[in-house]
């Protein structure tokens, strides 16, 4: 065997350029993230469940109140359309956000692709920030976009009983302020998928922390420090930024429940980092 | 170059690698050898910084894994446990790679077309036979043209074909001044692959040495010896300072058996078989049989571990210990 054959089967040397950059990094979970098709189911679910749930209750509510069968329905819609447009299609389209978060770190373990991604890049705080990077992008963006398509779509449906505009106090915040909550929920997510590093686990207890908590946590509402627990839960204070008023007797503007949820995150990513760290993949 | 520091890996149950210290020099196939449970593969993690050791180090071209700027470029492992996702393409999977590390996307068609992957490139991995996973694990090892190579049972599942594929393909890496460690517990594999062994069980050394080193070490090259006055010849080969003992498949064995020879065979160490039909001679003894032995690597292979696997961790006491633990002395060199 030639030493030219053998140059020509190994392909051609490479030169040693210099090292690799956190671009680099960015660039492989997009290819990772846009190469599988789970993200696109889960994506395809959010932006059907967001639009479609959110045409459903409002069409099925204003016909309720049209035909005079709802009075009780009528006073939250008018006093709250904006609440009531972003509450419902994107309250249970979140879910699939939050699947998508956990998976897009637990399906590196149940693959075994960890151990791929950590040979490519052995500084294992880079691949979860380039993943948390490109996933809070796709996510800001989508999440946006699903946002301001349910604000139109309910702002047209609710027009025969409300009359909401993007020019009103605290509306546009508000739209924008739900793709901003997605955004953070899904990072919130991709962290408790790192620390768990189990699909049906992690994704149990987000949709638990998501859906039930905070149902169970209002119970505390009629103490006061049991109603302070309830507005610093993540998920509670997150959802403040969607609403474009502030409701009686709410702890936290809007901006702090923000600034609460991103605090969480951040926290719960940091321990992730940290464990993804110490453990052995 | 691969070097390895006193290595040690303890899970909670138990040791899985134990003070481990070797090198692995360039220009070579090293084989690393040892039986299931030894801790070849956690040995392999380790140096891949995929576990982190419970003390000792482990380092590549003089540098901790974790310190390699685009390690791909500098090392390509093939680990045993697969690391694919089923859903992704052969492409896409080797792209992310390319990506990490810089590499432009021709390079990802260059391995697919090393490995004989080009047609299958855009299907689902999870659709791929055992064999096509190991040649896509190759091309991932392959992608930034590396100077260490690590293969952790590559011939796995692998078809004769795929089997002559990857030895020839380390051989001419090895002879390309590439350094290659290759795990196996298939001895005859590595004995025609491999220019060096390690020789590991319960994660502690046995041995470190050429191939042929490790055969000939390894059975003491023993001679067969059929006599019917088996008694007197033991007497004369003990007196000499070698030993016999009778052999364990006596008379059920092949060679001589057929001539319906009843006669007790002696395994012989520690005298050359010359030397034993000159013995035989002067006493006037009647020999049926003398052949000297050609140990195999799986000889010298059995014998080693067997000693590991008997002896545990004592560190003092019977002979087989001390024959285990003697390598360990010549290990880092």
């Amino acid at each position: 065997m030639s030493a030219t054959t053998s140059a020509s089967e190994l392909g051609a040397p490479l030169s040693k350029g210099r090292g690799a950059g956190f671009g680099h990094q960015l660039l492989a979970e997009w290819t990772k993230i846009r190469s599988v098709r789970s993200t696109y189911w889960t994506l395809i679910v959010f932006v059907i469940a967001t639009l479609g749930l959110t045409a459903l209750f409002g069409w099925l509510t204003v016909h309720a109140i049209e035909s005079g069968r709802a009075a009780r329905r009528s006073a939250s819609l008018s006093s709250d359309p904006v609440d009531f447009i972003l509450g419902t299609g994107l309250g249970l389209g979140q879910l699939a956000i939050c699947v998508l978060g956990v998976l897009t770190m637990t399906t590196e373990y149940s693959t075994g692709v960890i151990r791929a991604s950590l040979l490519a890049v052995p500084k294992r705080l880079h691949v979860l920030a380039a993943k948390a990077v490109v996933f809070a992008v796709l996510i800001f963006i989508l999440g946006e976009i699903a946002a301001f398509c349910s604000f139109f779509i309910g702002k047209v449906i609710v027009a025969p009983v409300a009359t909401v505009t993007l020019s009103q106090p605290g509306v546009t915040r508000a739209v924008v302020g739900a793709g901003l909550y997605l955004t953070v929920l899904g990072l919130f997510a991709l962290a408790i998928g790192t620390l768990v590093r189990h699909s049906a686990g992690a994704i149990a207890i987000v949709i638990f922390l998501v859906l039930i908590a905070p149902g169970l946590l209002s119970l505390l509402d009629t103490y006061d420090w049991g109603a302070h627990i309830h507005a610093w839960f993540p998920i509670t204070a997150g959802g403040y930024i969607t609403s474009d008023h502030q409701a009686a007797g709410q702890l936290l503007t809007a901006w702090q429940g923000f600034g609460v949820f991103c605090g969480w995150t951040a926290l719960l990513l940091i321990v992730a980092g940290y464990l993804l760290n110490r453990r052995d993949a | 170059m691969i070097e390895v520091t006193d290595l040690t890996k303890r899970f909670a149950d138990k040791v899985a690698v134990d003070h481990l210290s070797f090198t692995v020099e360039p220009g070579r196939v090293t084989g690393f050898l040892g039986p299931n449970g030894a801790g070849k593969s956690t040995t392999m993690r380790l140096i891949v910084g995929l576990d982190h050791p419970t003390t000792g180090s482990a380092t590549i071209n003089g540098k901790r894994y974790a310190e390699l700027p685009s390690p791909l470029r500098t090392v390509g492992a093939l680990l045993e446990a697969k690391s694919v996702h089923s859903g992704r393409s052969a492409r896409n999977h080797l792209l992310f790679l390319a990506q990490s590390q810089g590499l432009p996307p021709s390079r990802v068609d260059e391995m697919l077309d090393l490995v004989g992957l080009r047609e299958v490139a855009k299907k689902r991995a999870g659709g791929f036979s055992l064999g096509m996973g190991q040649r896509l694990g190759v091309a991932a090892a392959l992608l930034g043209d590396p100077e260490v190579l690590l293969l952790d049972e590559p011939v796995n599942g692998l078809d004769p074909e795929g089997v002559l594929w990857i030895r020839n393909l380390m051989k001419q890496l090895a002879s390309q001044g590439k350094t290659v460690l290759v795990s196996s517990h298939l001895m005859n594999e590595m004995a025609v692959t491999a220019d060096h062994l390690i020789v590991i069980g319960r994660g502690r050394l046995l041995a470190a040495a050429s191939t042929e080193e490790v055969i000939a070490r390894g059975s003491g090259q023993s001679v067969r010896v059929r006599t019917p006055d088996a008694e007197r010849l033991t007497a004369l080969i003990s007196a000499e300072g070698g030993s016999a003992v009778p052999a364990s498949n006596g008379n059920g064995n092949g060679n001589g058996t057929e001539s319906g020879d009843h006669a007790p065979v002696l395994t012989v160490t520690g005298v050359p078989a010359a030397r034993i039909g000159e013995l035989a001679a002067s006493a006037q003894i009647v020999l049926h049989e003398l052949t000297p032995q050609l140990a195999t690597l799986e000889d010298a292979f059995l014998e080693l571990t067997a000693g590991s696997l008997e002896f545990g961790h004592a560190t003092t006491g019977p002979a087989g210990t001390e024959e285990a633990a003697q390598p360990k002395q010549e290990s880092v060199r």
